[in-house]
């Protein structure tokens, strides 16, 4: 009430600057230490962080003898166990890049940021290297007095010890990020001789200074002032979104637990004010001041709350996962009555089916044919017509195959010149070979006749492709 | 001039409108302005090592600390694309041209990079893929992705052609043979059919023609029964070629000289070679023997 009186007499354009006074920016210019508690949340996100050793060890998983999934750009190659896709199957990679983000979509408008509170290298990688600290140099009020502490040869070890560990957290990470994309045990033995290519080396230097940086120093300056999808999963809540709120209603006025003299005065509000949930914040916000960019919605502010709820014997849930309606005092809505939801899941079914429909329709071999178009057509010596086509064969097994050339429509009479014998298509790669149709002249009835070739593997007759495409004669 | 807002406390620029609006002076944040000094550092070292500075002095300009030059990176680029095309054009340097078409690895090298040593050199006359050139006068040189070839279609005639040259004569006949002749003979032979008329043995035409009229690759004389013509089709253009001659001096006579490329020196052997085995695969190119053909039997004489 005395805010509300200020307000009026300052004026409105003053009230501004006055917003301004209590109104807090995180640059950055003090480190976060935030503490640790254990706690359902806090138990969540090691659970999910810990999906992320799949990114340090699957590359060391052989499959027949090979690195089981290997996106091999070099020889533009996915290997996925016995899969292996060429880059012109890699439109499906376009659909699952699709399913992915609407997949961050939907998770975001059900139920918040929990990629940023869970998943994210940026929150997960900050986590871990926050836990060595605090291993190494205490909880945070003695990581404090170490910041500011003169220095000695007891901060000059801790520190040394800290920084070590990062920046070989960091150094595993720039390996481990290689060897998706090159033979894992090969990479180990160029690394260990010093022997990596220059594109080899950047990525290395490029992924251990990025780690060091962005979560050894930068940490939530990155997901505040940095990434674009901390910004974008914001504005991807509405009023239905769950999300770690403080239930004002309940907790204020805030004050002061008073022991012995709370039942006498009978204190009105739940919160106590004890900023255990602005303490454990890995971003350093107060989850009472509402719904915020800082916030990453990790849930650890509920852990800390709960526990402390419990000792003051309140029941749990002053700061919980509620959606905006639900502190409103209004209905609930279900989950179907949720339309930005629906489009979501229904793009991500449409995205899923084009990729199951992809991976089983890959066909073992395709069949391009360009006809020369310089010259369209060239006459020879006995009056015939004859066109060049060059064929464009991809065998995507992993065996050499001999294949057959036949030919369907195009000019009566018509001779193939260089398919008399069958033709090796290599494994794993395009070939290209030339093929001459010639057709006697009296038979072209028009300039332009469609015809179609058919390749077909002389051992294997299952594999089999097609190309219809033009024979180009003169007027008649 | 700065000064402190009196609600707030926070400094401003000075500047206040309407009575009370003011602007902040807020620092950015640290990691900011670290990345604007870097970026600022990042501009001298880029200045310093790059010749950068637009400006000449006494005629010399200010080269930077890195020695980068653009000649030098073109060549290096270039040495990388030598050292792909190294080891071929090392094994074809010792290869004949008949054993590079043998080799479907070298056969391919050939037909990948022979494009540009083809731009470069003969599509000036024959066209772009040996297409040919046609002139007012006609075809101004030879369709090469055709099977008639004047001087044989082998691997070996054609690598012949290109490394010395050919130019062949045929003497202008308006002083030897009446109007009346040179039209009957011109329309026989624009029939496909020279042997029709007695004219084209009793006039010598034999002598290069052949008594076949299919020509004589030795000579280099044309078919005359055959569907391609080597100037003009029409019977207008073979009386023209009848009654002037080719390369016979005839001011009105028709000229067709492929010039020697060797004696030009302008091309390597390699080079030279490769454009045999380039030319060979436009689709024309015949057999040495009648093994693996990649050319159905037919007419085996050049025009």
């Amino acid at each position: 009430m005395d805010q509300e009186i200020e307000k009026n007499k300052a004026g409105n354009v003053t009230v501004i600057y006055q917003e301004f006074e209590s109104w807090s920016v995180n640059k950055g210019d003090v480190t976060i230490h935030a503490k640790r508690m254990p706690g359902f949340f806090r138990t969540v996100k090691n659970c999910t962080e810990s999906l992320w050793l799949l990114f340090f060890l699957v590359p060391y998983l052989r499959w027949n003898g090979k690195q089981a999934i290997l996106f091999d750009i070099e020889n533009r190659q996915f290997h996925f166990f016995d899969l292996t896709v060429l880059p012109q199957d890699i439109w499906m990679l376009s659909l699952l890049l699709l399913l992915l983000a609407m997949g961050l979509f939907a998770v975001t408008s059900v139920a918040s940021r929990v990629f940023c509170g869970y998943f994210c290298f940026q929150s997960s990688w900050t986590d871990w290297f926050a836990w060595i600290e605090d291993k190494i140099e205490g909880p945070p009020a003695a990581r404090r007095k170490l910041d500011t502490a003169p220095w000695s040869p007891e901060k000059l070890r801790k520190r040394t010890l800290k920084h070590a560990i990062w920046m070989a957290i960091a150094l595993l990470t720039g390996i481990s990020f290689s060897i998706w994309f090159v033979d894992a045990y090969q990479y180990w033995d160029d690394l260990l001789h010093l022997r990596l290519p220059l594109v080899g080396w950047v990525v290395l230097i490029m992924f251990f200074f990025g780690t060091y940086i962005l979560a050894g120093m930068l940490r939530e300056q990155v997901c505040m002032w940095m990434c674009p999808y901390a910004r974008i999963q914001g504005v991807m809540t509405d009023s239905q979104t769950i999300l770690p709120t403080y239930d004002f209603r309940r907790g204020e006025p805030r004050g002061k637990l008073h022991r012995g003299a709370e039942a006498a005065e009978g204190k009105p509000g739940d919160c106590i004010d004890c900023f255990q949930c602005v303490q454990v914040c890995p971003t350093g916000v107060d989850i009472r001041n509402g719904q915020q960019l800082g916030c990453i919605t990790c849930g650890l502010c509920l852990d800390a709350c709960d526990s402390i709820m419990d000792k003051i014997g309140r029941p749990r849930g002053l700061i919980r996962y509620a959606s905006l309606d639900e502190l409103d005092g209004k209905p609930a809505k279900k989950m179907y009555q949720h339309p930005r939801t629906l489009v979501y899941v229904g793009i991500i079914l449409a995205a899923l089916g084009g990729i199951v429909y992809g991976l089983t329709h890959l066909g073992s071999m395709t069949l391009k044919v360009l006809p020369e178009r310089q010259p369209l057509f060239v006459r020879l010596s006995d009056g015939s017509i004859q066109n060049k086509y060059e064929f464009k064969v991809l065998n995507k097994t992993d065996k050499d195959v001999l294949v057959a050339v036949t030919a369907s429509g195009g000019v009566k009479g018509q001779v193939m010149i260089g398919a008399g014998k069958p033709l090796l298509a290599h494994h794993g790669r395009g070939v290209s070979f030339t093929i001459f149709v010639k057709a006697p002249g009296e038979n072209i009835s028009q300039e332009v006749m469609p015809i179609r070739f058919r390749i077909q593997g002389v051992d294997n007759p299952d594999m089999a492709a097609e190309y219809e495409t033009m024979f180009n004669g003169p007027k008649p | 001039m700065s000064e402190k807002h009196d609600v707030s406390g926070v400094p401003t620029t000075g500047h206040v409108w309407d009575g009370d609006l003011a602007d902040f002076t807020n620092q950015p944040p640290k990691w900011w302005m670290l990345g604007l000094a870097a970026s600022a550092v990042w501009v001298v070292v880029y200045w310093l090592y790059y010749p950068s500075i637009p400006v000449s002095t006494m005629g010399e300009h200010f080269k930077g600390f890195g020695g980068w030059t653009a000649i030098k990176e073109m060549e290096a680029d270039k040495g990388a694309v030598d050292a792909v095309r190294g080891k071929f054009e090392a094994k074809l340097k010792d290869m004949t041209p008949a054993a590079i078409l043998a080799d479907s690895e070298l056969t391919e090298y050939v037909k990948r990079s022979g494009k540009v040593l083809f731009g470069d050199n003969c599509a000036a006359c024959h066209g772009q893929n040996g297409v040919g050139v046609h002139d007012k006068d006609g075809l101004f040189a030879p369709i090469l992705n055709d099977d008639d070839w004047l001087y044989g279609g082998k691997i070996d005639n054609i690598h012949e052609s290109i490394a010395g040259g050919r130019q062949s004569m045929m003497p202008a006949q308006k002083d030897l043979l009446s109007a009346a002749e040179i039209d009957t003979l011109a329309n026989a032979v624009a029939k496909g059919q020279p042997l029709s008329t007695p004219l084209f043995a009793g006039k010598g035409c034999i002598a290069c023609h052949g008594e076949d009229g299919k020509g004589m690759e030795a000579v280099g004389s044309a078919n005359l029964t055959d569907k391609v013509w080597r100037f003009d089709s029409s019977v207008e253009g073979i009386k023209r070629t009848i009654t002037y001659g080719v390369n016979s001096g005839d001011p009105m006579g028709r000229v067709a000289v492929m010039p020697s490329f060797k004696e030009a020196g302008k091309l390597s052997d390699a080079e030279i070679k490769k454009l045999a085995v380039y030319v060979y695969k436009f689709g024309g190119g015949k057999a040495d023997a009648p093994a693996a053909s990649v050319e159905a039997p037919g007419n085996k004489s050049g025009k």
